[in-house]
């Protein structure tokens, strides 16, 4: 395709948006990121409580906690505490279907977890070998995105981004967006994102994960104390895998919303399509 | 070219569905079959070199102080072993109990339970984590195993230490076991331990005997010890992985 052609009288750019590696590591991030997850609450249903502390047994209760247990018409529910209130989650949270059959004792149901069916020792293997994927995947983006400069030059807030961040909040939430070569650009909101998803949340993540390592812990014995010991991580561990889904959310609901098929085209082409007479008349 | 456009589009939605399916139903396929669990098996043998390169040799799992103790340690898997040889051996209150430590060393030997507290022994208070997700902290006091190894003197061929337990695991009678290498077996807080939170190991921690591992999950940790083994490859015992729950799937090196 050449640069510019013309459809219906509207001149359209063609740019390319996102650079090879960026989208393979992309790519490689989600498809990793999803079997972590999900491997991940499977682990989390061996023992589908959460502590804070050192310990699991401190003499303080958990501070989230599923279990599936008998009302008083006998009927089996599920139970979801947190923090001292309780929900009723029947069918979803503490007591669900098992894949395809009655309903049974488990933190998350069947169709979030890998395996579906109650499996401690595959989740395990599953976890660890994507969980060393996401860390090389990680490393390696980080090495591309300082050495092409890809974080300073499209990542970095610029002293202009900052002023925008009043107005991008607003454009945000009235789903207004970029055109014309503004959307060459990323916004205020967008590149604080994803700054924080790149160096706040996987970083804790994965810290979190080795923190419940017990031979990661000998290195320097009483590190994860920093962040209130074993139980404590294993609670920060999950809490960061949520925060992470919300982000994914928020982040497919706007590619949703500020023109998927351009979007989606640019992460795995890379080519983005900008009509460039609406530039004219942003 | 909007025909063009619409093809790619029809293909991408039938590339995404196909790819949800494949995640979806395609992922317990996998979990079946040997070339994917093989190559998710790769990951541990990357994990244990990445932890022994990383850590050395004599890293120390962290101690606790009386503090942290758990209110009560919690058993988990066999809490009593149906086993009458066992059962007789409570009856007696182990009196008649030997460990018999034998395989590739130079001078096998069978304690009693006072042989081995007769020995230098070891108090520490460290944490103690499931393979399920949670952790106990307790006091510990038991003979270092590096104190018997010294005795018998393994030999040269030894790589690794099995434990034999009392414990059945299912109708057939398979007994639990267990396996270390010799890095984890010399290791100072690699105890067999016979005490804790200072009193005679309860039964259904492990009593008489039970290895503590400390870099290593609970599994690891060998309750109802009775024969310990000194040898030079695992995959002629049991199912070849080197203990009860590897050989169900669970990971020989459980640092992690």
């Amino acid at each position: 395709m050449p640069p510019h052609d013309t459809a219906a009288g509207v001149q359209t750019v063609w740019y390319r948006r996102h650079a090879w590696p960026v989208r393979l590591m992309h790519w490689v991030n989600v498809l990793a990121f999803v079997v972590l997850l999900m491997s991940g609450l499977q682990i989390f249903n061996a023992h589908p409580a959460l502590n804070w502390g050192k310990s699991s047994y401190t003499g303080r209760p958990p501070v989230l906690q599923m279990v599936a247990r008998m009302d008083a018409q006998g009927n089996p529910k599920g139970v979801t505490r947190i923090l001292g209130h309780e929900y009723d989650t029947t069918g979803v949270l503490g007591l669900s279907a098992e894949m395809g059959g009655l309903p049974v004792q488990r933190g998350f149901p069947a169709w979030i977890t890998l395996p579906g069916g109650q499996w401690l020792a595959m989740a395990r293997r599953w976890h660890f070998f994507f969980a060393w994927v996401l860390v090389i995947n990680g490393l390696a983006y980080l090495a591309y995105t300082l050495a092409s400069r890809h974080l300073v030059r499209d990542l970095t807030p610029t002293r202009t981004d900052w002023r925008s961040i009043g107005r991008s909040i607003k454009d945000h939430l009235l789903l207004r967006h970029a055109r014309g070569e503004a959307a060459r650009r990323y916004n205020i909101l967008q590149k604080l994102a994803y700054l924080v998803v790149v160096f706040v949340l996987f970083p804790l993540l994965i810290l979190m994960g080795w923190a419940m390592s017990p031979g990661l812990d000998s290195l320097v014995p009483g590190w994860i104390d920093v962040f209130g010991g074993r139980q404590s991580a294993r609670t920060l561990h999950f809490l960061v895998a949520w925060a992470l889904v919300a982000f994914v959310f928020i982040h497919v609901f706007e590619v949703i919303v500020s023109g998927f098929w351009n979007n989606l085209r640019s992460m795995l082409t890379g080519r983005y399509r900008i009509a460039a007479d609406e530039d004219k008349h942003a | 070219m909007p025909s063009q456009g619409n093809g790619r589009r029809r293909f991408l939605l039938r590339a995404l569905a196909a790819g949800g399916t494949l995640l979806l139903s395609g992922c317990d396929r996998l979990s079946h079959s040997a070339w994917f669990t093989r190559m998710l098996d790769s990951a541990e043998k990357l994990t244990f070199g990445a932890q022994r390169l990383l850590l050395p040799r004599k890293a120390m799992a962290q101690e606790f102080t009386e503090a942290d103790l758990s209110p009560d340690f919690r058993s988990n898997g066999t809490d009593n072993p149906a086993n009458p040889i066992y059962q007789a051996l409570v009856a007696n209150q182990f009196a008649d109990y030997r460990l018999q430590v034998g395989g590739l060393v130079a001078q096998p030997r069978a304690y009693s339970l006072d042989d081995l507290k007769a020995l230098p022994s070891r108090t520490q208070i460290t944490r103690h984590d499931c393979v399920e997700g949670w952790s106990a902290i307790g006091k510990w006091k038991g003979v270092q195993l590096s104190r018997v190894l010294e005795q018998v003197k393994p030999h040269p061929s030894a790589r690794y230490v099995v434990f034999y337990c009392a414990d059945p695991m299912d109708d057939m009678g398979t007994r639990y076991y267990e396996s270390i290498d010799m890095e984890d077996a010399w290791h100072a807080q690699t105890l067999l331990a016979y005490e804790l939170n200072d009193v005679p190991l309860p039964i259904k921690n492990g009593a008489p005997i039970r290895v503590r591992v400390e870099r290593q999950l609970g599994y690891k940790m060998a309750k109802y010890v009775m024969q310990i083994a000194l040898v030079d490859r695992l995959d002629t015992i049991a199912g070849g992985k080197g203990g009860y729950w590897e050989d169900q799937g669970y990971e020989w090196y459980a640092g992690i």
